[in-house]
């Protein structure tokens, strides 16, 4: 029987008046990828940040690996945290530093220093192949496009080969054919790593390749849960919304 | 809470200072914790004081030069032109030197760690680094903090070597002192009373650089908008708190009698 590698269980997340997350519960099994979709603002990202407790749900209860994360200190969270990747919205590359100190960033908390200098370099090559990006470990992010930041971006979270990745509108402002590209590499990454992802989307093109599963969040509540070949064709006029 | 006419809930002013204590304290918490990023502080040692150095070294010179052409003809109309390296070393050394140091630094400094950080902020790059398990404040904040605290004595100690050498050009414009004889009039009016405590309050000013700036940049928002506000607002309060830690020290320095 599959395990359920993320349990989120009626939690509740307010920003002052604002009632972002109301008793939302979902589960995630091992491999799958599940889609969660809403509208802007609808606490789609804020939902994945209370998964890594980048932001502290107010109540409710988060498992994740195993970990019921919301009783655990910030110092006992680096050990779970090096199991997940996160693929911020903005990308979030690290602006002062090249492409290679971008991916060995995580290595040096979670590598000793001969690990670091026996390894490192093969992980980094090794991530960058992944992406299709060797040839840019020595350029700055700057010199980047688009595309090729949201690539090395991913290259990052998969460093430490995580378990569980969280990708954050990983096709916003891309255009469709690198958006199709980047959802066709996540695809390919979870077969590579068998990991387990919750993608936060809007782009169809990018959920219906993607997806295992869909959750569509609607005023903070998990308002419909099924495969995107069945939600399209649904009669719903708020699920109508996100699929004409 | 209302006290009067203050409402302390809505009072932001109020409210900054609370949570600049909190970032404070905070600071202290973190520093002892494992691992310390050494790395990183070398490295912020660098930028803030080899990369302060040319800037600081300018306006000293200029500085002790200026102050010794203004005061020569005021001491001259007393007939104490005698008095000029003495008077320029002790002005300098007690006061203008370090202070003016620490206001430079407040400008580059401050606005550099606190756009620094606030654009690492809006651009989700300290998200990433907790992501990461990297504890983003001891990396990004106590390295700070501890590289300002210790680069602006030395960066101060330096300015007021080169404001000296300054003011021995402008003793020399006009008059004629040999380089000996105006180090040891420079010497002879200086006691330990008027160079260690000076010295001991360019820590405290280095100190509250790196926290003011690390804490407008570290709680940046609204986007771009917001980075620059933090950049800004981290000179701003960053300058004032030099002139009352000034104050502070000058009364205390007072107090114990080194005056």
């Amino acid at each position: 029987m599959e395990m359920p590698v993320i349990t989120v269980e009626k939690v509740n997340k307010s920003f002052g008046s604002n009632h972002v997350l109301k008793n939302f519960s979902m589960q995630v099994m091992q491999g799958e990828n599940l889609v969660v979709l809403g509208k802007s603002g609808s606490g789609k990202s804020v939902l994945i940040k209370c998964i890594i407790k980048l932001i502290e749900a107010d109540s409710g209860k988060i498992i994740l690996l195993d970990e019921p994360i919301m009783e655990r200190e910030e110092e006992e969270l680096d050990q779970l945290r090096s199991k997940v990747g996160f693929l911020f919205q903005s990308n979030a590359l690290y602006d002062s530093m090249t492409v290679r100190e971008n991916l060995e960033f995580p290595l040096r908390r979670h590598w000793s220093k001969q690990e670091r200098e026996a390894g490192s370099e093969q992980a980094v090559m090794e991530a960058l192949e992944d992406v299709g990006l060797a040839h840019t470990v020595d350029l700055m992010p700057s010199e980047l496009s688009g595309g090729m930041r949201k690539r090395v971006a991913l290259a990052r979270s998969l460093i430490l080969k995580p378990k569980v990745i969280l990708y954050d509108e990983p096709t916003t402002g891309l255009d469709p054919a690198t958006s199709r590209e980047i959802s066709n590499l996540m695809v390919e990454v979870q077969e590579k790593y068998h990991s387990t992802s919750v993608i936060i989307s809007h782009d169809m093109n990018c959920i219906r390749i993607t997806s295992n599963r869909v959750i569509m969040l609607i005023d903070g509540t998990c308002y419909a849960e099924d495969l995107y070949e069945n939600l399209i064709k649904s009669k719903d006029p708020k699920i109508r919304e996100f699929f004409e | 809470m209302k006290i009067g006419f203050l409402n302390i809930k809505d009072n932001t002013f109020l409210t900054e200072i609370g949570e600049i204590w909190r970032f404070t304290m905070r600071f202290f918490r973190e520093i002892n914790k494992p691992k310390q990023e050494y790395e990183e502080f070398v490295h912020q040692c660098f930028w803030i004081g080899y990369k302060t150095l040319t800037l600081v070294g300018i306006t000293a010179f200029i500085m002790g030069l200026v102050l010794t052409i203004q005061s020569r003809p005021t001491l001259v109309e007393f007939g104490a032109e005698s008095l000029l390296p003495a008077m320029v070393s002790v002005s300098l050394i007690r006061e203008i030197a370090p202070v003016i140091t620490a206001l430079i630094c407040a400008g580059k400094i401050g606005s550099g760690i606190g756009a620094e950080l606030g654009s690492m902020r809006v651009t989700e790059q300290i998200d990433a680094m907790e992501v990461s398990g990297t504890n983003p404040f001891k990396y990004l904040v106590v390295t700070r903090v501890m590289a300002a605290t210790l680069m602006v004595p030395v960066l101060s100690s330096m300015a007021n070597a080169i404001a000296l050498y300054g003011g021995y050009l402008g003793v020399n414009i006009r008059g004629q002192v040999s380089w000996h004889l105006y180090w040891f009039q420079v010497f002879d009016a200086l006691s330990f009373g008027d160079i260690i405590p000076a010295i001991i309050k360019t820590f405290f000013f280095g100190f509250a650089i790196g926290i003011i700036g690390c804490f407008k940049g570290y709680y940046s928002k609204k986007g771009t908008e917001g980075v620059g506000r933090s950049a800004t607002t981290a000179v701003i309060v960053a300058s004032l708190l030099v002139f009352i830690i000034d104050l502070i020290a000058v009364q205390i320095t007072d107090l114990l009698g080194l005056t």
